[in-house]
């Protein structure tokens, strides 16, 4: 009966659906452009956005966010909750239930079989899954029936939508990687190059870190889609020949996240050929501030530990004076544009989560260094540079080697001159900065300067998980070879308590409170300052239609619906 | 029919001597008359002179922060653009405009050629020295050719990005705790690009010293008794020198741009340091409104190298004994 | 010349295997991680289990030992049954089953095997890095020659002027402003790269010939500066000498006294040149690849060294290390060639 009436609907939609996009593959061809080439095509193995989203054109979650940050159902009927009996009432199972009818791209049924694999896939010990978080309290999952899924998780859990929601965590077909479990995921070059899925498109030819060339679903779950009968998916240079590419020559159709200066952005719109879109998520440019000292005379293994304290950064006036010497809607002017709003939260997405401090859209150089007299902190020989209990302020600022970054540093560096601090800049190339090698010493974890600048997000709209990263015990150190989150060393008890009583509560609006003022926490109290609320800025050609940029998602979640805009 | 023979020839007037008309020349100063004439390389020590001079001299006459930000007064244009276009963005204060971030052209193009200038001469300087002595040891003693060049197969096979990664973790703290952070990268930078640039220069040197040593002077200087040392002195580098001076000549280019490329991996100078390899790599993704942006460093890199380049041709001619005096 | 060909040979074994030790371990020095691109969502339990299902915190000789048996024993197991098996060449042979499903040499972006993707970046390299280096010779020593034979004409000048700008203006800078005036004004050509493009007729050959050529002219226009350089001053040092004076006495001609006598003994430092950029073309042109997404292998050395892919690298920089010590040999021969009093033995 109701794969009945669901067929009948699909029938009516094709029936309905506006002449432009009625049929599969009507419009030709599409190309999108990635500056960061895809490497693989199975998210698990490699969790770069670049390989997520690629794949995520080719296989698909249950369900997965929309771009105002919604859950919509995509292989399922509808999302559980606890309201709809899908979620128990003690938070402890989620029940998903398949839509019926839904084949793979070879043809074969799409089962909870499948589901259940991917699981058992992504746990795998010897594996090295990267989504492997997404599974973290999952302690089965059951398959009563083909269309049922049962995940069963250790305690309450108030967010269950971490399994199979998202990009991040696509279904993968079971008969495809049955062989391919645990250490001998490396031997299965095929499946992870030319995943079978029952997403809209289906792998002709993949090239490595070049180009992917994929061709239109035939067992696409709706017959009238997708618009385009081939992509062409190409990767590599750099964001402003993708950009150049689509919006002034119109070679491409897409081109994804162009981290350019806004004058930039503009100059290639004036070319005509296509747009720029812009969309926020949670994503923060924020200064991350030492709480311990890094200096080079302390001995390798006490640097920048909480051994030994920094010698003026946590001082309230001196954070203080440094957050409000920052003229914040200048930096977003520079460097981002359209593309960025005022960050003044830890959280700065959903809105709901976000705190906000006084002074956060003004910039008081004034008023900083009257903080700063008033505490005490003088330039007493006259250089120029105040000094803390005999401790000249001079630091040092470091980030990754990025172009709008070196104009922050710039500009920021300008500003505390003129509240007496002075700054050495140090830009180190975001392979070694991000990457978590414990012999080096420029990695962002070893945090061998005074302070420093990136960017951080979190997946889905959840950010407890992320909150957890000023826990004291999250702090990089020696004995956990220097791997952590809490990278300022950021540490107060009632933190941490506060961020306890987060993981116990279920209800949303009391969450969001609690939320707010952990987030405040860590900003009032010196170990970050927030900087800029970036966005993700793409751009797509003008006759290219139905694209709806999703910050929370892929943003090729819906490549299904993207069409040509016929030009009569 | 023997003619007397004369006991004392009387000397032809012709071929008498008159004893010497000017004083004897010393060798270099025919060298210097000769490059006196090269007109190429007059130019080319000129121009190499007054930008040596300029960017010494020209921070303490042009007086503005090359790193000072003025934010409002950003995106300046130069002062000629006036002349076609009266809506131009410009003022006298800043006769090269600013940069994005409102920093002045003229006192970046100053302070930053004396950057460029300094790791450009040093890092080719310091790369031909060894090049040249590898390829003359290899090529001359036939014992160390095997190992000198297996070494520099090895040299060029080395992957540039880990060495530096490597350098810079290694030799970042040390150096900048004795030179400073400014004076400590200059000497890693110069360092890193006179050990990767080194290899070619050998090969080439070996190369000619292999044919020249068995030329017939050589012969001829070593049957006489002239020690290695001087064969190699006095005999082959001079003959070697103008694929020297062209390695010069590329390599003082080479060592500008590889600075900026360095800087880009976060090995070169802090990232406010004006270079002109770095401000030519900053303002390619602005050049089409503001083309001044690359074309001053651009043309104050290309100045220089073609002066250095052509410095050189003359210094060759002058060198060249058998050019010289015709 | 033969025995000092074979020696040389055989001494480039322990010479190539010596190199591979030092770069391994240059890799294993260097800092890097082959996480640091997954993004920070990802906690640090996670990739430390990623990296261990790479293999990365094994010892680093224990890790050398495996790559070498993956090079030097199973790749050529892997390439002979692929050439007894499905090549055109030798497929007549009977078909062989040397390699069964010993891991490769795997790399860690792709996890799939290192000399599948090298092999399949190999011709656009050749197409375009390869082109490039025969047009940019093919223009330079003509100019060389006469630069050198016309000192100080316009010509000469003028070429001059031309290369040495061309040289100090970096690819880097070239390759966009080809772009600007190419194909975002005037439209003609692509300003991207298609390595999907199949050439099998004339109109496909036109398009190939289109999308190379901003790619080709950058690079030439480098080959070309060098090259030509380097020609001149040595046939400079040439025109000079005594037996151009006794050539030209005995009544040759211009042509053969320039084309024959100066041109042969001038041609040693200009053969070291070409032969040490020779094996760079196999390096590819890792700027000019990735302003025109060329996507050769100079693309590939740099995306596996900003991804800390160890095993891409390392088989890379041998690959290229092999190719480096081949033409230094081919230059060492052909010295012998050219002039046939420099002795080896």
């Amino acid at each position: 009966m109701k794969l009945k009436s669901l067929l009948m609907g699909a029938v009516a939609a094709t029936a309905f659906a506006p002449a432009a996009f009625a049929e599969r593959g009507a419009d030709g061809e599409v190309k999108i452009i990635y500056w960061q080439a895809p490497s693989i095509l199975n998210p698990f193995l490699s969790g770069g956005t670049k390989d997520v989203e690629s794949a995520s054109m080719i296989i698909e979650p249950l369900a997965r966010y929309n771009e105002k940050g919604e859950l919509v159902p995509w292989l399922v009927e509808e999302v559980p909750t606890v309201a709809n009996g899908g979620v128990s009432e003690d938070l402890t199972s989620i029940t998903w239930k398949i839509t019926p009818g839904l084949t793979w791209s070879d043809g074969t049924p799409f089962t909870s079989a499948d589901v259940a694999f991917t699981h058992e896939y992504c746990t795998h010990p010897e594996g090295g899954c990267a989504q492997v978080t997404k599974f973290e309290g999952v302690t089965s999952v059951e398959t009563p029936d083909d269309l049922t899924v049962v995940v069963n998780f250790d305690g309450p859990t108030p967010n269950p939508y971490g399994p199979f929601v998202g990009g991040e965590s696509p279904i993968l077909q079971a008969a495809q990687f049955a062989d391919c479990l645990g250490a001998a995921a490396s031997t299965c070059t095929e499946a992870n190059f030319n995943p079978i899925g029952t997403g809209p498109f289906v792998v002709n030819e993949f090239k490595p870190n070049d180009v992917i060339t994929m061709s239109a679903n035939p067992n696409y779950r709706d017959p009238a889609k997708p618009a385009f009968a081939s992509v062409t998916f190409k990767g590599g240079g750099d964001a402003r020949a993708a950009g150049r590419a689509v919006m002034e020559t119109g070679e491409f159709d897409y081109a994804w996240n162009l981290q350019l200066a806004p004058d930039v952005i503009a100059q290639m719109e004036a070319g005509g050929k296509g747009v720029a879109v812009a969309g926020f998520g949670p994503l923060l440019e924020r200064i991350m501030v030492n709480q311990t000292n890094p200096s080079p005379d302390l001995p390798e293994g006490e640097r920048s530990t909480a051994m030994h304290p920094h010698p003026f950064l946590k001082e309230p006036a001196v954070y203080k004076a440094m957050s409000m010497a920052i003229d914040r809607p200048l930096l977003v002017e520079v460097g981002y544009g359209q593309a960025g709003k005022v960050g003044c939260s830890w959280v700065p997405a959903p809105e709901a989560f976000a705190s906000t401090f006084d002074g956060c859209e003004t910039q008081d150089l004034d008023g900083a260094n009257a903080l700063l007299d008033e505490a005490g902190f003088m330039d007493t020989d006259g250089d120029g540079i105040r000094e803390v209990n005999g401790v000249p302020m001079s630091i040092v600022y470091q980030t990754s080697t990025n172009a709008v970054r070196q104009d922050f540093q710039a500009l920021i560096k300008e500003w505390w001159a003129q509240i007496g601090i002075e700054t050495e800049l140090r830009n180190i190339d975001a392979s070694v900065f991000f990457g978590g090698d414990a012999g080096s010493p420029d990695t962002f974890q070893k945090f061998y300067a005074d302070v420093q600048m990136y960017a951080n997000t979190f997946n889905g709209t959840d950010p407890q998980a992320y909150l957890g990263n000023g826990l004291c015990d999250k702090a990089p150190r020696p004995d956990t070879q220097w791997q952590g989150e809490n990278i300022s060393r950021f540490c107060m008890e009632e933190f941490d308590a506060l961020h306890a009583e987060l993981s116990g509560t279920a209800d949303m609006s009391e969450r969001q409170r609690i939320g707010r003022e952990l987030s405040a926490m860590i900003t009032d109290n010196g170990g970050m300052i927030p900087l800029v609320h970036r966005g993700r800025l793409s751009a797509h050609s003008s006759s290219l239609g139905g694209v709806v940029l999703n910050v929370w998602d892929s943003e090729l979640w819906n490549v299904a619906d993207w069409h040509r805009i016929k030009s009569n | 029919m023997t003619e007397p023979v004369q006991s004392t020839p009387v000397p032809i007037e012709a071929l008498a001597d008159k004893g010497p008309l000017e004083p004897p020349r010393s060798q270099w100063k025919d060298v210097w008359d000769q490059f006196r004439k090269h007109k190429g390389a007059m130019f080319g020590g000129g121009f190499l002179l007054f930008i040596t001079l300029a960017v010494l001299l020209g921070p303490w006459i042009w007086q503005v922060d090359p790193q000072k930000l003025d934010i409002r007064g950003k995106d300046m244009r130069p002062i000629w653009t006036a002349l076609w276009d009266s809506n131009a963005k410009v003022g006298w204060h800043r006769p090269f405009g600013t940069d994005q971030l409102g920093r002045d052209q003229l006192a970046q193009i100053l302070s930053g050629g004396r950057a460029s200038m300094a790791v450009g001469w040093a890092a080719m300087i310091l790369s031909l020295l060894i090049g040249t002595m590898v390829g003359v040891l290899a090529g001359f003693t036939r014992k160390l050719d095997g190992p000198l060049m297996r070494l520099t197969d090895l040299f060029l096979s080395l992957p540039i990005l880990p060495l530096l990664l490597v350098a810079v973790t290694l030799f970042r703290q040390p150096l900048r705790e004795a030179f400073g952070p400014e004076g400590g990268m200059f000497f890693l930078i110069v360092g890193i690009i006179a050990i990767t640039s080194w290899m070619p220069t050998a090969r080439i040197v070996r190369g000619d010293i292999l044919a020249l040593k068995e030329r017939e002077f050589i012969l001829a200087a070593r049957s006489i008794g002239t020690t290695p040392f001087r064969i190699v002195q006095r005999h082959l580098l001079p003959n070697v020198l103008s694929p020297i001076m062209v390695s010069a000549t590329l390599g003082l280019a080479t060592a500008i741009i590889t600075e900026s490329a360095l800087s880009f991996l976060g090995v070169g100078f802090p990232s406010d340091f004006p270079t002109w390899g770095k401000m030519l790599a900053d303002a390619v993704q602005r050049m089409e409104q503001f083309p001044e942006r690359v074309i001053l460093p651009g043309i104050a890199i290309s100045l220089t190298v073609l002066s250095v380049n052509y410095l050189g041709d003359g210094l060759r001619d002058a060198l060249d004994p058998r050019i010289r005096g015709r | 010349m033969l025995t000092f060909a074979i020696r040389r040979l055989v001494l480039a074994i322990p010479t190539l295997l010596f190199i591979s030790f030092v770069i391994f371990m240059l890799l294993q020095l260097a800092p890097g991680d082959p996480m640091a691109q997954v993004p920070l969502t990802v906690p640090p339990e996670v990739k430390e289990k990623m990296r261990q299902a790479l293999g990365v915190g094994e010892p680093a000789l224990v890790q050398y030992w495996k790559w070498l048996v993956q090079v030097f024993w199973l790749e050529p197991k892997v390439f002979i049954d692929y050439l007894t098996n499905s090549s055109t060449l030798l497929g007549w042979l009977p078909d062989t089953n040397l390699y069964n499903d010993e891991l490769r040499v795997i790399s860690w972006q792709t996890r799939s095997p290192v000399m599948d993707i090298v092999i399949q970046r190999i011709p656009q390299t050749l197409w375009v890095v390869g082109m490039s280096y025969i047009v940019g010779i093919l223009i330079a020593l003509p100019i060389g020659i006469y630069s050198a034979y016309r000192q100080y004409s316009i010509f000469d000048q003028s070429g001059t002027f031309i290369t040495m700008i061309g040289f100090s203006v970096p690819p880097f800078f070239t390759g966009p402003l080809l772009i600007v005036i190419f194909s975002v004004q005037l439209g003609w050509f692509p300003s991207i790269y298609d390595t999907t493009h199949v050439v099998n007729d004339w109109a496909s050959l036109k398009v190939q010939f289109n999308q190379m050529i901003l790619p080709v002219m950058v690079l030439a226009l480098q080959t070309t500066a060098q090259i030509s350089r380097y020609m001149r001053a040595s046939m400079l040092d040439n025109l000079n000498q005594d037996y151009v004076r006794t050539a030209r006495a005995k009544g040759l001609s211009e042509a053969v006294v320039v084309a024959v006598h100066v041109l042969r003994n001038s041609m040693i430092p200009v053969i070291t040149v070409i032969a040490l950029g020779v094996p760079a073309i196999f390096g590819g042109a890792i700027i000019t690849e990735n302003v025109f997404k060329v996507n050769g292998i100079g693309q590939l050395l740099i995306t596996a060294l900003f991804a800390n892919d160890l095993p891409m690298v390392m088989t890379l920089t041998f690959i290229f290390a092999v190719l480096i010590v081949v033409f230094n040999l081919i230059a060492d021969i052909l010295y012998g060639l050219l002039d046939p009093r420099i002795r080896y033995d």
